[in-house]
């Protein structure tokens, strides 16, 4: 155990106490606070792994978990990781300050809430910290279940568990279908680690499982990143609390996707399918979700296409910056390179931005108590504060100077427009798409973050719509989108420092080639004259004001599309088919007469056994220890099958219970001749109590009928009682006939000297299994209580006549 | 011997798979019977005289097959004895004792 494993750790530690200080201080002081220790020790305890990292090193501390499955517990650090682990611990510090005004401490049931958030916390980080694919499978699900409950949170609310259910089912197909990749991964290598794996990329390129293998990773990271046509969960998990939407579904959860291609692209990097799959689920991505962000009404719904369509860029990016391992190093390589710079660049822009501009959502909607863009408007006087952090966050996520979505804006122009010069991957026909694709999703991302930003803030106010009079937020709630507003403009201005201690490193973790700093050369610059990305961002704007300014000419278009067409719609068509058809299966088989259900027990029995012994050869006929029927025996056997019918056809429950009665007093002789005295004994005794107690229920229970039913059913009886019969037989004759092991019976014949009896048997129970008999008396003892008080026991009159109702 | 386990139960599991309780009881009860015996019939038939240390003809069946049966036979009447009594209470409460009409409701 190290302190790295400890600090992955204490999110889950803390959580198991977070109930116990919510008991004490509930509702004086605001849980929060002490939750708010726990991402801030881990954020500034990563910070001090910065100087290491930047010089290109790794640090990998191991912990047997399941040591006879090879399965360690390892955490790696390197670049990538710890720009995650940041990013989850800073965004957690400032999203737990902010659910402090958020949440109500009054009216919240708050331990859940932080139990939950913790639990996200503990399972993101150890996702991203961990270096054992199985490890980092558990963990992955994790969030998953997490994100399913905080989804959930307001459980009363019916579209809350609507999409917490969604989110559930999306997400966990998508990680058991990774969980498959994972194990193809672990076939081909015969390891489960990441760092193991990197090195064997050759082999694995040349297996057959290697395209598979890909492919059901990859829908684990799309399902994840919603990316299109798994996105549909991600606008429903909007109904969770705004700080948990700022949290888990912009800045930390969707990106595990993310994670995963950028660490599984050493492996499978550098191959057309990867190249493809992935840049053009990014790709598409991308433009799907900012052309629906458009004609969202809701300010959360708009923010969660929006955030589809960041991802779809950030995973663009990965998906041509792979390409850079085709080449391995060289001055082509270090062009794609620069792709995957970016795409960390853009992770990080854009957790800060989105994160801002969520939790100025989640103000609007705190202080005026709507969401909807139509009846919102004229917030800029009331609210100065939170517009000016809209326009920043807004502005930002456009792509505008000076703030640090521009750089990364950019950086995404050169990628395209270098992607499409490509000459490898059948690039040459396909690749001038690519620019085409990027520049119209970018214009229709400018026009939703203007009506973000303008169509809240700006216009008519219309106080009567609104559930509350607005006004500015509680300096606590400013306090998080203020420090994510400034990181925006200060990364902007300073883009090389944070390149040199954190991109670079982690753009090293993802292309291997470029591990060690200063093998590459990237200057971010806001300035680099007048490019084609230049232009293209100025094509951006100009269309973009136009197609705004204009939107009401034109929004129609989208009601065009019918919603039966969407995938929503075939999401909730499918999920209630399969309801209706298990439901409908079910009902099938459990009909609620115990008769079927002996039937099949039964007829289970005769399959299992009667299969067993078919295909394995059990049974055996082996005469040699059978003993000779005496004459004794002859007649015993004869009667006791006498009576036997007798129960089976007599008409009168008197015969039927003497006939019983018979059978056991004829097995007790049978005990007799077989050299059992002890069981003789009992059985005489215990058949002569069960006999008068049968008799005295006779008194009470009906005369047995004749059972009116249909040959069919006599006939089902039949064949399954043969049956039953006759594998019993067999089983009875094959065990007679099969002497595997020497009898352990010798084991007790010293009896008299360690338990001084003569009766080998009576020494078994009552002294070599005596605990067995001890139990057996408690048997006893229970069925006596129940027999009693099922006699004793007077049904109420209110219950009587319930049941003749 | 074997055969006879084979009819026991047999003529159980029919009377098991009737509607009426009582038939039920009886043929857990014959069931419980073809238990016994084939137990005893793993164990070996007649191979030796009664396992006591006293008698002079060793020697012994084994004893532990006996040991077992003996725990069974015990708690095959507790649980006889539960299955009457419970049906009895059945009987007196819902005034059938035809398996078919014990049935909850069809809407649960």
């Amino acid at each position: 155990m190290s302190w790295l494993h400890i600090m992955i750790l204490i999110p889950f530690l803390f959580a198991i106490i977070v109930p116990f200080i919510y008991r004490v201080f509930a509702p004086r002081i605001h849980t929060g606070w002490f939750v708010l220790s726990v991402p801030s020790v881990i954020f500034l305890y990563l910070l001090m792994y910065i100087p290491i990292i930047s010089t290109g090193e790794t640090i990998l501390i191991s912990v047997p978990w399941i040591p006879s499955y090879g399965i360690n517990y390892t955490t790696y650090i390197d670049g990538l990781s710890l720009v995650f682990g940041l990013v989850i611990t800073g965004i957690g510090a400032l999203v737990v300050l902010y659910s402090i005004y958020y949440m109500s401490k009054l009216k919240e049931s708050l331990h859940n809430f932080y139990v939950y958030l913790l639990l996200f916390m503990g399972a993101m980080l150890g996702l991203v910290f961990s270096d054992n694919i199985l490890v980092l499978y558990v963990f992955w699900e994790l969030t998953s279940i997490s994100s399913f409950l905080l989804i959930a949170y307001w459980y009363q609310r019916e579209r809350s568990r609507y999409g917490a259910q969604k989110s559930m089912n999306i997400t966990i197909f998508g990680g058991l279908a990774m969980l498959a990749g994972f194990i193809m991964l672990s076939m081909m290598t015969e390891t489960y680690s990441i760092r193991e794996m990197i090195n064997q990329t050759d082999s694995i390129y040349e297996h057959s499982l290697f395209l598979p293998a890909m492919i059901l990773l990859l829908l684990g990271a799309f399902t994840k990143s919603a990316q299109f046509p798994f996105s549909i969960w991600l606008p429903d998990a909007m109904e969770a609390p705004t700080p948990i939407s700022a949290y888990l579904h912009s800045a930390t959860m969707v990106k595990a996707g993310i994670y995963l291609v950028a660490r599984m692209t050493p492996i499978f990097g550098g191959t057309p399918e990867w190249f493809w799959l992935v840049t053009s689920a990014g790709l598409i991505t991308l433009l799907y979700g900012s052309l629906t962000a458009v004609k969202q009404t809701d300010l959360k719904a708009l923010l969660a296409y929006s955030t589809i369509s960041q991802l779809g860029l950030i995973m663009s990016l990965l998906g041509m910056g792979s390409a850079s391992l085709y080449y391995g190093t060289g001055d082509e390589a270090s062009m794609y390179a620069a792709a995957v710079l970016a795409a960390i660049f853009h992770l990080i822009n854009h957790s800060t931005f989105k994160g801002s501009l969520f939790m100025v959502v989640g103000i609007i909607d705190h202080e005026t108590g709507t969401r909807d863009i139509r009846r919102l408007g004229g917030l800029m006087h009331l609210m100065p504060i939170s517009f000016t952090l809209a326009i920043i966050g807004g502005f930002s996520m456009a792509g505008l100077p000076p703030f640090n979505g521009f750089l990364s804006k950019e950086m995404f122009f050169t990628a395209v427009l270098n992607a499409s010069d490509m000459s490898i991957f059948s690039m040459e026909s396909l690749g001038v798409i690519i620019p085409v694709i990027a520049w119209a999703a970018s214009v229709f991302t400018f026009i939703y973050c203007m009506i973000l930003i303008f169509k809240t803030f700006t216009g008519k106010y219309k106080p009567k719509k609104l559930e509350k009079a607005a006004h500015e937020a509680p300096v606590g709630m400013l306090v998080p989108p203020v420090i994510l507003s400034s990181l925006v403009i200060i990364i902007f201005f300073f883009p090389n420092v944070l390149s040199q201690y954190i991109l670079k490193p982690a753009m090293g973790a993802v292309l291997p080639a470029y591990s060690q700093p200063g093998e590459i050369e990237i200057k971010i610059s806001a300035w680099h004259g007048w490019n084609t990305e230049l232009f293209m961002t100025l094509g951006v704007v100009g269309a973009g004001t136009f197609l705004y300014l204009y939107l009401k000419k034109w929004i129609g278009i989208y009601s065009i599309y019918p919603y039966s067409m969407t995938f929503n719609n075939f999401y909730n068509q499918g999920l209630g088919k399969i309801e209706d058809m298990s439901l409908t299966l079910t009902k099938s088989y459990m009909t609620g007469f115990i008769r079927d259900y002996f039937v099949y027990v039964f007829t289970f029995l005769i399959i299992i056994i009667g299969g067993s012994m078919l295909f394995l050869d059990g049974a055996a006929f082996d005469a040699g220890n059978n003993a000779p029927v005496s004459i004794y025996e002859g007649v015993l056997i004869i009667s006791m099958i006498t009576a036997a019918l007798t129960v089976l056809f007599s008409k009168s429950r008197l015969t039927a219970i003497v006939a019983v009665g018979a059978l056991g007093y004829l097995v007790s002789l049978f005990f007799v001749i077989f050299r059992a005295p002890d069981l003789a004994l009992t059985q005489l005794v215990v058949e002569t109590v069960t006999t008068a107690l049968f008799l005295l229920c006779f008194y009470h229970l009906p005369e047995i009928r004749r059972e009116a039913v249909r040959v069919k059913f006599r006939m089902t009886n039949l064949v399954i009682s043969l049956g039953v019969g006759a594998i019993v037989a067999i089983l009875a004759l094959s065990a007679n006939g099969t002497r595997l092991f020497e009898p352990i019976a010798y084991y007790y014949e010293n009896s008299y000297e360690l338990a001084g009896a003569r009766n080998i048997v009576n020494a078994i129970l009552v002294d070599f299994r005596g605990i067995d008999t001890m139990l057996e008396i408690f048997v006893l003892g229970i069925a006596s209580l129940g027999v009693y008080t099922l006699v004793k026991l007077r049904i109420s009159g209110r219950d009587r006549s319930e049941r003749t109702k | 011997m074997s055969l006879l386990v084979g009819l026991f139960f047999a003529i159980g599991t029919y009377l098991i798979l009737t509607k009426s309780l009582l038939r039920i009881i009886l043929g857990t009860s014959i069931i419980s019977h073809g238990v016994h015996l084939l137990i005893l019939t793993m164990g070996g038939l007649k191979t030796g005289g009664p396992p006591l240390l006293g008698l002079q003809d060793l020697p012994f069946t084994d004893a532990l097959p006996q040991a077992l049966i003996l725990t069974a036979i015990v708690i095959n009447f507790a649980t006889t004895a539960l299955f009457l009594v419970l049906s009895y209470r059945a009987y007196k409460v819902l005034g059938t004792d035809d398996t078919d009409q014990m049935r909850g409701n069809h809407d649960e």
